[in-house]
């Protein structure tokens, strides 16, 4: 059986865990060979801890172990020169890139009013200015191979409606729902699709940690895994704590495939019905 | 190949026997579902193409047969709850289940807003936009009482989503099955059923591909074809294409009618070529 995006090239950032990683195997399932990156460091402004070269090395195996090819690199997308020589890479030993998913990202916490430079300025940088530097990497690629191509960006619920206590998160997140609909103008000539995933809670790291668990219930001492589950399904309307990663990859398998050959510039929610809750 | 993206699952889809719907009949049947199908296959007077007839609807019957799947096809108007019911009914007691709502009917009559006629624009809103409410209500009951979840998927437009001149009961009736839409999705969440819905940009289709349709958006030409259609209906798009053809809005359908949209509802799903964002 031929797969769904046989014989495609994926570009994938934040791809060492999480989301990341689960966009990479599924991909893969489906016949495509992975160009992946993640900065496997942790950083200053961030409470948890980011992926290490152990769970890239997981990435790498679980791609190769179905039978796909993987070209896996540390690269960090607050560094343009550190994508491209990643992606130039990639594409060199692949051959080419025709699907690419901005899927990197950090969060931090606090009230708007109280964030310092630092916090407010890394979460841009990596959020909505990483995700530019992850295109604009892509395209002269996609251009110039003249076969079209999809990229996905991850933002978030987040980036439909607002949180309270992520307000520079929320507001990356907006950004990168602007951007995606300016590239699917500027892109359509090429056949290259822009679009953007908008997934509610993930089972991830990412949100699995005391950081989170505190914002989503601040009244609450030592908020636990099971009152995070609680307050977190609050928030969603289907019955359940959060989505996993494989709803998101599946969300973004769809957009990138030919399926969608004619969805471009759309905001797709994998929320469980926050938006209509 | 075994199994498929919806194996085992009962489709029910009205508007099944041409265009859009027959298409969507034949991709689930290709992904392993069986069908259940109704159409009007007869001309309704207001509406100034003619719609589907019987052969048409045996050929739908004879594309899924010939995929080795199994479907019920009669013969039902969206304006008459008790033939959807009736009809739904036949198709439950032979296949045993119902898991996917297809409500694709939908019929278009242009002119401008102030000179539509009562009459006219009662029918564009009783087939269009009740008729999916009748739809749902039919099969609603049948989910719930299958206790395994579903997917509802209303078929809306880009009409659903912004304005277009001169079809104002259109796209008054799509922009309220946008908001049927997330009403069900909220009354039919805690069963497990997501209700969503797609927003096509012009699909090639007999719906459009006719003298009229082609008067609306060529309103500068006498006699406009296909031909005159094809550039203005692309400047319309962002994508450098005139329309999309039945099997892409079937491919959205099928993603979110399988369980790899399993928490996905109460969304628009636009395919639309960039309409939206032009
Ligand atoms: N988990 C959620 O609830 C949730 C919800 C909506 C959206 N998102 C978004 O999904 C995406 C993936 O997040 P996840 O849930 O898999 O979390 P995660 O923390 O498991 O994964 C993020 C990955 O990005 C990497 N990364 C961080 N900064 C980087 C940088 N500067 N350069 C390169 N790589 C970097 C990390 O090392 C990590 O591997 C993010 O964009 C996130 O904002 C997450
Ligand atoms: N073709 C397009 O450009 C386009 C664009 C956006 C949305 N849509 C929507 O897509 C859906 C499918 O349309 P299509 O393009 O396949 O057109 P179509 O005319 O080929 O199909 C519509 C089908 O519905 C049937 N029907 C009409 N009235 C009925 C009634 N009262 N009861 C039962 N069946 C009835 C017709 O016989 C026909 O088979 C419609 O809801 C339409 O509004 C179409």
């Amino acid at each position: 059986m031929t797969g769904r995006v046989e014989g495609k090239v994926a570009f994938i950032t934040g791809a060492a865990r999480g989301q990341g990683r689960s966009h990479a195997i599924r991909l893969a399932q489906e016949g495509a060979d992975i160009i992946a990156v993640d900065a496997l460091k942790d950083i200053d402004t961030v409470p948890y801890h980011m992926a290490t070269e152990e769970d890239m090395q997981e990435t790498v195996r679980q791609v190769e172990a179905l039978g796909r090819r993987i070209i896996a690199s540390s690269a960090d997308v607050r560094d343009f020169d550190s994508l491209k020589m990643a992606l130039d890479a990639g594409v060199n030993e692949l051959g080419h890139v025709d699907i690419v998913s901005a899927n990197a990202g950090i969060l931090s916490f606090g009230a708007a009013h109280e964030l310092s430079e630092s916090t407010w300025g890394e979460m841009l940088d990596i959020n909505l200015t990483g995700v530019w530097r992850t295109a604009k990497a892509a395209i002269p690629h996609l251009i110039e191979q003249g076969t079209g191509g999809s990229i996905v960006l991850t933002s978030s619920v987040a980036g439909l409606r607002s949180y309270t206590g992520v307000g520079h998160y929320v507001s990356a997140k907006h950004g990168v729902v602007g951007l995606m609909k300016t590239l699917a103008q500027e892109l359509a000539e090429h056949h290259i699709r822009v679009n953007t995933v908008n997934p509610t809670q993930v089972d991830t790291p990412m949100v699995q940690n005391q950081g989170m668990y505190d914002l989503f219930s601040p009244d609450i001492e030592h908020p636990t895994k099971e009152d995070f589950a609680r307050a977190s399904g609050d928030t969603i309307l289907y019955p359940i704590p959060w989505v996993e990663s494989i709803d998101v990859s599946n969300a973004v398998l769809f957009l990138a495939s030919d399926e969608s050959r004619y969805i471009t510039g759309v905001a797709l929610p994998i929320d469980g019905g926050v938006l209509v809750k | 190949m075994t199994g498929g993206r919806v194996a085992g699952k009962v489709a029910f889809i009205t508007g099944a026997a041409r265009g859009q719907g027959r298409s969507h009949a034949v991709r689930l049947a290709e992904e392993g579902a069986d069908i259940i199908a109704i159409d009007l296959c007869a001309d309704i007077a207001s509406v100034p193409y003619p719609l589907a007839t019987k052969e048409d609807l045996a050929e739908t019957v004879r594309q899924v047969e010939a995929l080795g799947r199994r479907i019920v096809a009669s013969v039902a108007d969206v304006r008459d709850f008790d033939s959807l019911a009736t009809a739904l009914e036949a198709g439950v007691d032979e296949l045993g289940r119902l898991d996917i709502v297809c409500s694709n009917v939908g019929v278009n009559n242009p002119a401008p807003t102030h000179e539509i006629t009562e009459d006219d624009w009662h029918e564009i809103i009783d087939v269009d936009l009740s008729g999916t409410w009748r739809t749902t209500k039919a099969a609603i009951p049948y989910l719930v009482a299958g206790g395994n979840g579903g997917s509802i998927v209303l078929t809306s437009s880009a009409a659903g989503l912004k304005g277009y001149a001169n079809i104002a009961h259109y796209t008054a009736a799509k922009h309220g099955i946008n908001g049927l839409m997330k009403t069900l999705a909220q009354e039919l969440a805690e069963h497990h059923i997501r209700v969503n819905s797609v927003n096509p940009t012009q699909v090639d289709t007999p719906m459009i591909m006719n003298a009229p349709m082609y008067k609306l958006f060529c309103p500068d030409i006498d006699e406009p074809a296909r031909e005159d259609f094809a550039p203005i209906s692309q400047q319309m798009n962002a994508l450098p294409i005139p329309w999309v053809e039945p099997r892409d809005v079937s491919d959205s359908v099928l993603f979110l009618a399988s369980d790899e949209a399993r928490y996905i509802t109460g969304v628009a799903l636009p395919v639309d070529a960039g309409v939206l964002i032009t």
